[in-house]
């Protein structure tokens, strides 16, 4: 990296404001997935035309530029592949607009995706995507990954809560896209730049709808003996029609890590849990309730409880949402995966990926959106053995090819990435790629914001190139 | 450009005859969109047929518009060019329904009365309850972005698409998203043919989350002396968190209008509806604790905003009014030979923006109608009695006069429905917005050589 650049840099922003020195920059390497990559420079702007700005100096300079929020992704989508800058959004992390009355906010980036709940909470609104990473992951991060989350469900996911965004370019520009009010005539620009993870451009300011909070909410716990009987209940809840605010499993071994470690009151000794929650009108809420506890019953649940008040309801949330921490106790890393397949297909799901687990040695924890038949298959490993990293990974190839098969796809909200990127052919063909290439290129066409992500680097798609690759491959941890 | 006679031999070496109509001048003038004929008809009956017609206007520098049941052609602008008509309707099939995952994969062409018959028979339905119901396609309801009037409760079409198959412009077979009710795997493409008026590809299959049918329905009416206190109404249902599929308020003209429609379509029909007031219509479902609960709450909350009248209705009139209101955008269009109709979307909080848009219209010399549809949506008919000179220009004063007042408010609007004349003096898409440039960028990666309906979408595109 030129030593004019970081000059520039640190004359436009301020040195508290670039890092550039090793020690800084490995903080910068790694997300929450298994990948690593360094950038050679991290920077914080505090305005769009900060963003702007250092847009035109990384093309003026022709290095590769990416974007990220608190580091939280789970697909390497925020780690600079083929070097260059890392322009982290956590200095933009003001909320400029709280519009109660239209139910709309507008954010900067690196506002943190709870703290738009707790600016509007007063009201009785809230930002209903909910990470599990939510206490940390920024609102620019959930849109680039058009992130997901427990309550999804019902709810819909980033891209249905999003109205307008402010875009930076990759030569610079500023633009918007969409309403504030939505409608707006036109093609569905928002609907295309939300989950396209930082590759058609930056997102610098995010008008968001807010959710009225429902009058009623009943969260149960239903605890099984067999996984199969937990599975089925999901797919049969489905299949009635019913759709709960939120419909998350958890599997045994799974759970007694947690228990370890949040104390929330699962059982240790069952061989999975239905974390259930329905909201809305009482007479709704009620009636849902005993239609969730009658399919868990049919389906031989040992014990369906009802958290009697919010403090008990919050001990089984936290539970649910730290879940991935409690497993790092168990393991030095683990691979999540998040694979998506049909609720029919649930059980035989479930029942393979145990298999498929078996087959290479590990055992694999499932922790997951069941309602979506959004699987979080849990691979755990020990990075330094090197083998056990390829297997790790093989195994996980395999359950994500698993859910192909099933009519599924490669992910439901942790974004494709540089982590599965190379398996896009199992679902999609040429032309699929060619067009989704034009669309990249229209917008980003020297692939100078975010490379090597999303695409296959190796089926054709050399366009989507990585510049350079200035720093070690992802198993060498 | 190729010779009529040409382009019927090439077209029918590809497909077949009984595919093609090219000399047949009554059914091509079916096929006109905004008055301009096309030179022939295509009848594929799969997308890789779809796609080998793409191919052959590609190569001959012919333009290509995608039809349907061909009930909505006139949204949009004129199309600059337009060689030839790919009826989609060959492409019917339900390719794949996972009842027990309330997913569905269905062709193009299928009719959306056809499909809900199915989706029926699993206790399950689509949200597209949209205008010319018992005609419109699937594809076609989807590349109009008409409104449905569950949209309230349900979101837009974008909310429950989960995936599509489609003929780029460059005539090759592609698809987006998926089969499952959540995925980010590559970019959301289909969520760009949402209301894109067969700009960008030709669309030949389309994926959905299902829904299950309610158990029950209800609906409610509510009339006030003004605006104000309809308004009063309208907020302090929003505050209130009730759920409702609809909710639709009528100005006194729009009341009259919906009492000349019910009584002929409905002559049974006792509703008594009063054309001096302002009318809240709200439709409801859910349980059978739910529905009569949201009547109470309505009964209460129109009381409180002083309403003129308040009335559960009986399960036949709640029918009719459901049906009238997904209708309204076919009666309004054609509720004299002379009706601009108005999309606008304005800030739902904002009565002094939709009170000065009223007043306007009030002070034109047209008869006007107007139809406040959930989230912030409003539906503005004028209607010239006679399709004269003087009509039109009024009709073009009014709509300049709207598109600026829509974006003074922060808001947009957009003709649905205008007289062919008219667009020859008024952007039915109004001025180009501040995105402009950047939706010339998707049309140009989907349809690098512009044979997709050329000039028929909003700034030209």
């Amino acid at each position: 990296m030129t030593a004019s650049l970081l000059r520039e840099l640190n004359s436009l922003l301020g040195p508290s404001n670039v890092l550039h020195k090793i020690e800084d920059l490995v903080l910068y390497e790694y997300d929450g997935s298994v990948e690593k990559a360094r950038p050679d420079i991290v920077v914080f702007p505090h305005t769009t035309e900060d963003v702007s700005r250092v847009v035109k100096l990384a093309v003026k300079y022709n290095v590769p530029i990416v974007g990220r929020g608190s580091g939280t992704g789970l697909s390497g989508g925020a780690l600079a592949r083929g070097g260059g800058i890392i322009l982290v959004f956590a200095r933009m992390n003001r909320i400029l607009e709280l519009d109660l009355e239209n139910a709309r906010a507008v954010v900067q980036p690196g506002v943190v995706n709870l703290d738009i709940t707790r600016a509007v909470e007063h009201a009785g609104l809230y930002f209903a995507p909910d990470p599990s990473s939510q206490k940390s992951c920024t609102i620019g991060g959930n849109v680039a990954e058009n992130a997901g989350g427990p309550h999804t469900l019902a709810n819909g996911v980033t891209v249905n809560h999003v109205t307008a965004l402010e875009l930076v370019l990759p030569d610079g520009e500023i633009v918007r896209v969409g309403s504030k009010h939505g409608d707006a005539p036109g093609y569905d620009l928002c609907g295309l730049f939300v989950g396209s993870e930082g590759t058609l451009a930056l997102v610098t300011e995010i008008t968001v709808r807010l959710t009225r909070k429902a009058e009623s909410v009943k969260t149960l716990l239903a605890i099984f003996d067999a996984v199969d009987d937990a599975s089925t209940t999901v797919s049969e809840i489905t299949a009635r029609g019913i759709t709960p605010a939120a419909c998350e499993m958890v599997d045994g071994w799974t759970l007694c890590a947690i228990e370890d470690y949040i104390h929330a009151g699962f059982p240790r000794d069952s061989a999975a849990i239905l974390l259930i929650e329905v909201e809305g009108l009482r007479e709704a809420v009620t009636a849902q309730a005993e239609a969730v506890e009658d399919v868990c019953r049919v389906h031989h649940a040992r014990e369906v409880r009802i958290a009697k008040d919010d403090r008990e309801r919050d001990l089984l949330w936290k539970g649910r949402k730290n879940a991935f921490g409690a497993l790092g106790r168990l393991a030095p890393s683990n691979y999540v995966l998040d694979g998506v397949i049909p609720r029919s297909k649930l059980p035989q799901a479930l029942r393979q990926i145990l298999l498929i687990g078996k087959k290479y040695g590990f055992s694999v924890g499932n922790i997951f959106h069941a309602g979506d038949g959004n699987l979080h298959p849990i691979v755990l490993y020990d990075p330094r053995d090197a083998m056990q990293f390829e297997n790790a990974i093989a195994a996980s190839h395999e359950i994500i090819k698993y859910c192909v098969e099933l009519g599924g796809a490669l992910t439901g909200e942790h974004g494709v990435g540089m982590e599965k990127n190379e398996l896009m052919s199992l679902l999609f063909s040429d032309a699929d790629f060619d067009l989704m290439r034009r669309v990249h290129d229209a917008f980003n066409p020297d692939s100078s914001l975010n490379p090597g992500k999303v695409f296959p680097l190796s089926k054709g798609c050399g366009e989507i190139r990585v510049r350079k690759q200035t720093t070690t491959p992802p198993a060498q941890v | 450009m190729t010779t009529t006679a040409n382009l019927a031999s090439r077209l029918e070496g590809l497909l077949g005859a009984h595919r093609v109509v090219v000399a047949a001048e009554s059914e091509l003038l079916d096929y006109a969109v905004d008055g301009i004929v096309p030179a022939a008809i295509v009848r594929p009956n799969s997308a890789a047929e779809a796609a080998e017609v793409v191919r052959f206007a590609l190569a001959e520098k012919l333009a290509v518009i995608p039809t349907g049941s061909r009930s909505k052609l006139g949204l949009g602008m004129p199309s600059a060019r337009y060689d030839i008509s790919l009826d989609m309707t060959g492409l019917h099939e339900i390719a794949h329904y996972d009842a027990g995952d309330l997913t569905l994969s269905v062709d193009a062409g299928m009719p959306l009365r056809q499909l809900a018959t199915v989706l029926t028979e699993k206790g399950q339905f689509l949200p597209l309850s949209v205008p010319c119901y018992e005609t419109t396609t699937v594809g076609g309801t989807l590349a109009s972005g008409i409104d449905s009037i569950l949209r309230n409760q349900y979101g837009t079409t974008r909310d429950f698409l989960i995936g599509a198959e489609f003929v780029d412009g460059k005539g090759a077979l592609c698809k987006s998203g998926g089969r499952v009710v959540k995925n980010v795997t590559g970019y959301d493409l289909h969520k760009l043919l949402v209301g894109s008026l067969g700009t960008l590809a030709i669309i030949t299959r389309l994926n959905f989350r299902t829904f299950t049918l309610p158990h029950a329905y209800g609906g409610h009416l509510a009339s006030f002396s003004g605006l104000d206190g309809a308004s009063a109404y309208r907020i302090a249902i929003e505050h209130s968190g009730l759920p409702l599929a609809n909710l639709e308020t009528l100005s006194p003209v729009m009341l009259a209008l919906v009492a000349r429609v019910l009584s002929k379509i409905h002559p049974e029909n006792a509703l008594p509806l009063n054309p001096a007031n302002w009318c809240v219509y709200a439709s409801y479902e859910g349980n059978e604790a739910v529905v009569p609960r949201i009547a109470r709450d309505l009964q209460k909350l129109s009381s409180d905003a002083t309403a003129v009248s308040s009335e559960i209705l009986d399960p036949d009139s709640d029918a009719h009014l459901r049906g009238l209101f997904r209708e309204a955008f076919d009666w309004l269009r054609w509720a004299s030979p002379a009706v601009a109709l108005f999309r606008i979307v304005l800030p739902q909080s904002k009565a002094s923006d939709l009170a000065n848009l009223l007043r306007f219209a009030n002070e034109s010399s047209l008869r006007n109608a107007t139809l406040l549809r959930a989230t912030g949506v409003t539906y503005l008919a004028f209607i010239g009695e006679i399709d004269d000179e003087s009509t039109l220009r009024s009709l073009e004063s009014v709509s300049r006069r709207i598109f600026s007042l829509a974006a003074a408010s922060r808001g947009h609007a957009t003709l649905l429905h205008a007289p062919l004349k008219l667009k020859s003096s008024v952007n039915v898409w109004g001025p180009k917005p501040a995105d402009f440039a950047m939706m010339q960028r998707v049309k140009d990666s989907f349809d690098p050589q512009h044979i997709f309906a050329p000039g028929r979408f909003v700034g030209g595109i």
